[in-house]
């Protein structure tokens, strides 16, 4: 299957990215030569076959409800690209 | 060129604790190594001079008082890019973490400081463990030792040259669908991907979760089974952590195959492998013969659609484990965004390199609203057909066999423009990871003055048998005491 700038375009803004008109153009082609290739998929029947998630037996692995140490602000600040007292700051949401 | 680093682990454990030479002298064997080599090889993106010095004197007080070592005492060790290290830049090659300090160590970094090796530097990858051939670094390509012209592989690249060169005595890499085995193949050493959920990814950046795995990169299968005794177990820190009983694999190193039953699937010996891999192959499975193993010929029949599988389900899940780069908690930040939206989007599109940005917008397509269940979920039901094809010949057999990848390592630059090709490299190793066995990459000789791997897969968590016959391969015929010249 073909995909077109528009999808191009569509993928991006759900993805946060912003592409140059080059990358759109490039990214247009390589994902249709790519999607084209996984259509291969549908030459075989899975009617019935479970999806595989992942290859462990195990699932809803829980622990116990109890307080345990944590990263502490000034930890989890070190590496913020702008902050002001002990926050991440952003550009404003509400007007 | 004969190097300390050559010495068996052992040897090293023993002379180090008779004094014959100290870690420090160790750790200024691989910088003096280094500083002869990397201009030419570019192994690492950050070296940790200064830590690792400090360190080996803390170990060498360590001797003088006596007491126990640690399993890999004093060894010098590289650590891939995307494994988190406290204090020490951590960047995955991106430029999105350029600045990156991480402050807590991964699980598997932990256990290195509890054996006790040396970190020497943090070793280069393609961006985020995405790509064969360590192109896709943001930082600069890796060249293959055995020829500077050629690729490492990845995208575990500089876990392998870096051993390849004799810069450190082991490295550890991550493998998502190839990327510990193809450089080890590529390069010339030995690189085991462990049984999936066998070592903690805790710490480990993700790429594709249901995927990743952790593994040593080493000049021998003998050092493979020390560093995986080190860092393989349970962790509760991560949910996909299997909680199984850790033998003992370096005595498990017996040297008997005899009776081993090798299935060797001829869909990895068909079209589109290079005839000196599968001479090279070939030869290596006569050596099985020779020391009283069988091999006959098996089908894996999904094989030819596990890249398609693979590609869809990698970059689907890369696509929602990368959204946490935004650029609000750490990382790069774009210069004045119109808003929140236009931060994060610029910030991405400014920190990610070209194959990254590809990938995401794979993935993101693929779960996308009206294409989720033709691509995303009809790739997991492939993933289940693939993954029975393997039950089915472990049925009979103990392990199957045959190549790490189609060809030797191709020139810097001939696939960068084209993504399927480049993909298919991983043909042999793919089908492994979706069905989430060990596997390892063993070399067996050279082709055209390149290095070939065998590659080796086993039983989910049967690792011993697997470095067993890796072991006794390489006993027998010494393909691992080549080194590059350089």
């Amino acid at each position: 299957m073909s995909i077109t700038n528009q999808d191009v375009e569509h993928v991006a803004k759900l993805a946060r990215l912003e592409l140059t008109a080059e990358e759109t153009a490039t990214f247009t082609e390589q994902l249709s030569a790519i999607l084209k290739y996984a259509e291969k998929l549908g030459e075989l029947d899975t009617t019935g076959v479970e999806p595989t998630t992942h290859v462990l037996p195990i699932t809803n692995v829980m622990r116990e409800d109890e307080v345990r140490e944590s990263t502490g602000n000034e930890q989890a600040m070190k590496n913020a690209p702008d902050e002001e007292e002990g926050q991440f700051r952003v550009p404003a949401v509400l007007e | 060129m004969a190097s300390i680093f050559d010495m068996r682990l052992q040897d090293v454990h023993n002379k180090l604790r008779d004094k014959e030479f100290s870690v420090s002298e160790l750790v200024d064997a691989a910088y003096k190594r280094i500083g002869g080599t990397e201009t030419d090889v570019k192994a690492f993106i950050t070296l940790d001079e200064s830590g690792a010095r400090a360190e080996a004197a803390r170990l060498d007080a360590q001797i003088a008082e006596g007491g126990e070592l640690g399993l890999l005492f004093g060894l010098p060790a590289g650590i891939k890019d995307n494994i988190v290290t406290e204090g020490l830049r951590t960047t995955c090659a991106s430029q999105f973490l350029d600045n990156f300090n991480p402050i807590y160590d991964a699980t598997v970094t932990k256990k290195l400081k509890q054996a006790q090796s040396v970190t020497i530097g943090k070793l280069n990858m393609d961006e985020f463990a995405m790509g064969g051939s360590n192109e896709n670094s943001s930082y600069h390509a890796t060249r293959n030792p055995w020829n500077l012209d050629h690729v490492p592989g990845g995208s575990s690249g500089g876990s392998a040259a870096t051993v390849a060169a004799g810069q450190v005595y082991f490295s550890l890499g991550s493998d998502t669908g190839g990327s510990i085995r193809q450089p080890a193949s590529y390069c010339g050493v030995v690189g085991l991907k462990p049984t999936y959920g066998l070592v903690s990814r805790f710490g480990l950046v993700a790429f594709a979760s249901s995927l990743d795995q952790i593994g040593p990169i080493t000049k021998n299968v003998e050092d493979a089974a020390y560093v995986l005794q080190a860092i393989a177990g349970y962790d509760e820190l991560d949910s996909t952590s299997a909680n199984v009983s850790i033998p003992d694999y370096v005595s498990a190193l017996s040297g008997d195959v005899r009776g081993l039953r090798i299935g060797v699937p001829k869909e990895y010996l068909g079209e589109g492998i290079d005839s000196g891999v599968k001479e090279a192959v070939l030869a290596a499975l006569k050596v099985y013969e020779d020391l009283g193993a069988t091999w006959e010929e098996v089908s894996l029949p999904h094989t030819e659609y596990a890249v398609a599988t693979y590609y869809l389900l990698a970059s689907s899940e890369a696509s929602s484990n990368l959204a946490r780069f935004d650029g609000v908690r750490y990382g790069v930040r774009a210069e004045n965004p119109d808003n929140l939206i236009d931060l994060y989007r610029k910030s991405r599109s400014q920190g990610f390199g070209p194959e990254v940005k590809r990938r995401i917008m794979l993935g993101t397509y693929a779960l996308s609203s009206g294409y989720y269940d033709a691509y995303y979920l009809k790739a997991q039901q492939v993933r289940t057909l693939i993954k029975r094809d393997f039950d089915q010949v472990f049925e009979r057999f103990d392990l199957i066999m045959g190549p790490t990848a189609p060809t030797t390592a191709f020139r810097i630059g001939e696939q960068i423009g084209d993504p399927l090709t480049m993909y298919l490299n991983d043909i042999c190793t793919i089908p492994v990871s979706l069905a989430g066995v060990p596997a390892i990459s063993v070399p067996c000789g050279l082709a055209d003055g390149l290095p070939v791997g065998l590659q080796i897969i086993g039983k989910a968590f049967d690792e011993t048998t697997v470095l067993r016959a890796a072991h006794a391969f390489e006993q027998n015929t010494g393909h691992h005491t080549l080194r590059p010249q350089l």
